[in-house]
């Protein structure tokens, strides 16, 4: 069970996110919907500890969550990357298996069959001595999903992984968090602009700073939480509208 | 032709020269790849013009000058990253505020403590009138630096490419990024002699640069940079002594040279030659 309890985060004085609370059992696929600037991308990276929490705590089997970063794979915004980087897809791939394999050690072949198998999963495979900035923005966001699968982390956590890709690669997203969801894994998944895939989620996080909503997608998102997630300041949010049969 | 070649080599400071010129033009590209990936290289620039204080500090002390040119540009590092995380200044503004400050009470310390610093030759170089402990230093400082490179590969790989991916699983970024800025400025430290503070970002930028344009791996680009700076460095010692040209600015030159011709020819990015996109 990972467990996101009462986080706030304040960023140099502006507000980030507050008293957001919820819980995701595994073999569960989370969607985060919420307007720009709404903090979908900061949620993920405050419950990975990437920025500080002015308040709350993010538990995974009880323990910190940012105590046990290898269990989590995290697929960035494409953003945060840049493509000119000179490197192949191979080797990001093998990115994944850093912190496995530890410092001084080179990747033997029971490591190579891993990055192998996961770029073979997402179709990218016959690109792997490509350079990276060489593929289109779907072709991108496979190689980060392969880099995802090698981690073999039992967290996942995708930041906007639709924005810039094509039809076929995110038929392959969905594919691929239905295998991650039977094999009992742990999915977060944030993304402004879900379109008809929205059904496709188990459970949806409607956010604006504050969790506004959260249930299945057809209970989440009725006229008045849109209202009140797109339409600026209305009512506040209080902890009763978050609870949700999922939190524990 | 061979000639030409050898007759330099009957004299020490040439044989002194081209060796540290060698090691320079080697260390310098394959820390240089790291600053450029990371749109960094204006810190190598930074760091250089950091180490003046430290530098006159050692002189006025009478301690060794990489002790003090180290705290320099440490602190230099440093005092930009603080800023930066203290206030909404962004990066390029406050480098040019510490680079300049730096710079500026490094000759104001060089003038009050009557240091006997050849400032000349910190700001330009002297290849030319490197001693064999110059020598020792830059080769004790490029073991150092390539063989940190070589253990920590993957991990620097890493956080290069992708800073908060790394930290997400749990990098420590933070050592990883001081140990970086360390080896940028016993690099710095290492290459001072011979092409002096001003140009050393030259030698830092100029041969990854040109090896960026030729390759698609970081390894390769280490590579690459080694071989086009090694041979900057040589054919600037060379021209320096037949022409009689300042050899800092020499070596620079012929680096420079270099990247157009790279830049003009690349086979997969050259203005001329890569390959015409279909309209």
């Amino acid at each position: 069970m990972l467990e996101v309890q009462e986080l706030a985060v304040n960023y140099r004085g502006v507000l980030g996110l507050e008293a957001v609370s919820f819980a995701i059992a595994p073999g569960q696929l989370v969607g985060v919907i919420g307007p720009n600037g709404a903090g979908k991308s900061t949620l993920i990276k405050a419950m990975l500890g990437l920025i500080p929490l002015s308040h709350g705590i993010v538990r995974y089997c009880t323990c910190p969550l940012c105590q046990q970063l290898e269990r989590v794979a995290y697929v960035p915004q494409r953003s945060q990357i840049d493509w000119d980087y000179p490197i192949s897809v191979w080797n990001v791939v093998m990115m994944a298996r850093t912190r496995r394999l530890g410092w001084f050690r080179s990747p033997g072949r029971a490591t190579r069959e891993i990055v192998r198998a996961a770029l073979e999963r997402v179709d990218m495979l016959r690109f792997r001595h490509r350079r990276i900035g060489e593929l289109s923005g779907g072709q991108q966001q496979r190689v980060f999903l392969a880099r995802a699968l090698a981690q073999q982390a039992e967290i996942f956590l995708f930041d906007e992984p639709f924005t810039g890709v094509d039809k076929p690669t995110e038929a392959i997203l969905f594919e691929v968090f239905g295998e991650l969801k039977r094999q009992g894994k742990i999915l977060l998944v944030s993304s402004h602009d879900w379109g008809d895939s929205l059904n496709q989620v188990d459970r949806l996080l409607l956010l604006n700073q504050r969790l506004i909503a959260d249930g299945r997608p057809d209970q989440v998102m009725t006229p008045d939480n849109i209202h009140r997630a797109y339409c600026g300041t209305l009512a506040p949010a209080y902890p009763s509208d978050v609870e949700s049969p999922f939190f524990c | 032709m061979l000639h030409w070649l050898l007759d330099p080599l009957n004299y020490e400071f040439m044989r002194n020269a081209l060796t540290i010129g060698l090691l320079v033009g080697i260390l310098c590209p394959v820390m240089g790849t790291y600053l450029i990936v990371q749109r960094m290289a204006m810190l190598g620039d930074v760091i250089a013009h950091c180490v003046l204080p430290g530098l006159s500090i050692s002189f006025f002390l009478g301690i060794d000058i990489l002790i003090g040119a180290f705290g320099g540009g440490i602190l230099g590092a440093l005092f930009i990253t603080w800023v930066r995380s203290q206030s909404r200044v962004k990066a390029d503004a406050a480098m040019a505020l510490t680079f300049s400050s730096f710079f500026a009470l490094g000759i104001t310390l060089i003038s009050v403590l009557r240091s006997r610093v050849d400032l000349d030759g910190l700001l330009f170089g002297d290849i030319l009138g490197v001693s064999p402990i110059d020598i020792l230093r830059t080769a004790i400082i490029a073991v150092l630096v390539l063989a940190a490179i070589k253990i920590f590969y993957k991990e620097l790989l890493f956080y290069t490419f992708d800073r908060v991916g790394a930290q997400a699983m749990g990098l420590p970024v933070d050592v990883i990024y001081l140990g970086l800025m360390a080896a940028t400025t016993l690099t710095i430290i290492a290459s001072m002699q011979a092409v002096g503070v001003i140009l050393v970002i030259a030698m830092l930028v100029g041969p990854a640069l040109t090896a960026y344009l030729l390759v698609k791996e970081l390894h390769q680009m280490m590579l690459g940079g080694a071989v086009i700076g090694a041979l900057a460095s040589l054919i600037g010692v060379y021209l320096s002594y037949y022409f009689n040209l300042p050899s800092g600015p020499a070596i620079v030159l012929v680096s420079s040279a270099l990247f157009v011709l790279a830049l003009l020819l690349s086979p997969s990015q050259g203005i001329l030659t890569r390959p015409k996109t279909q309209p």
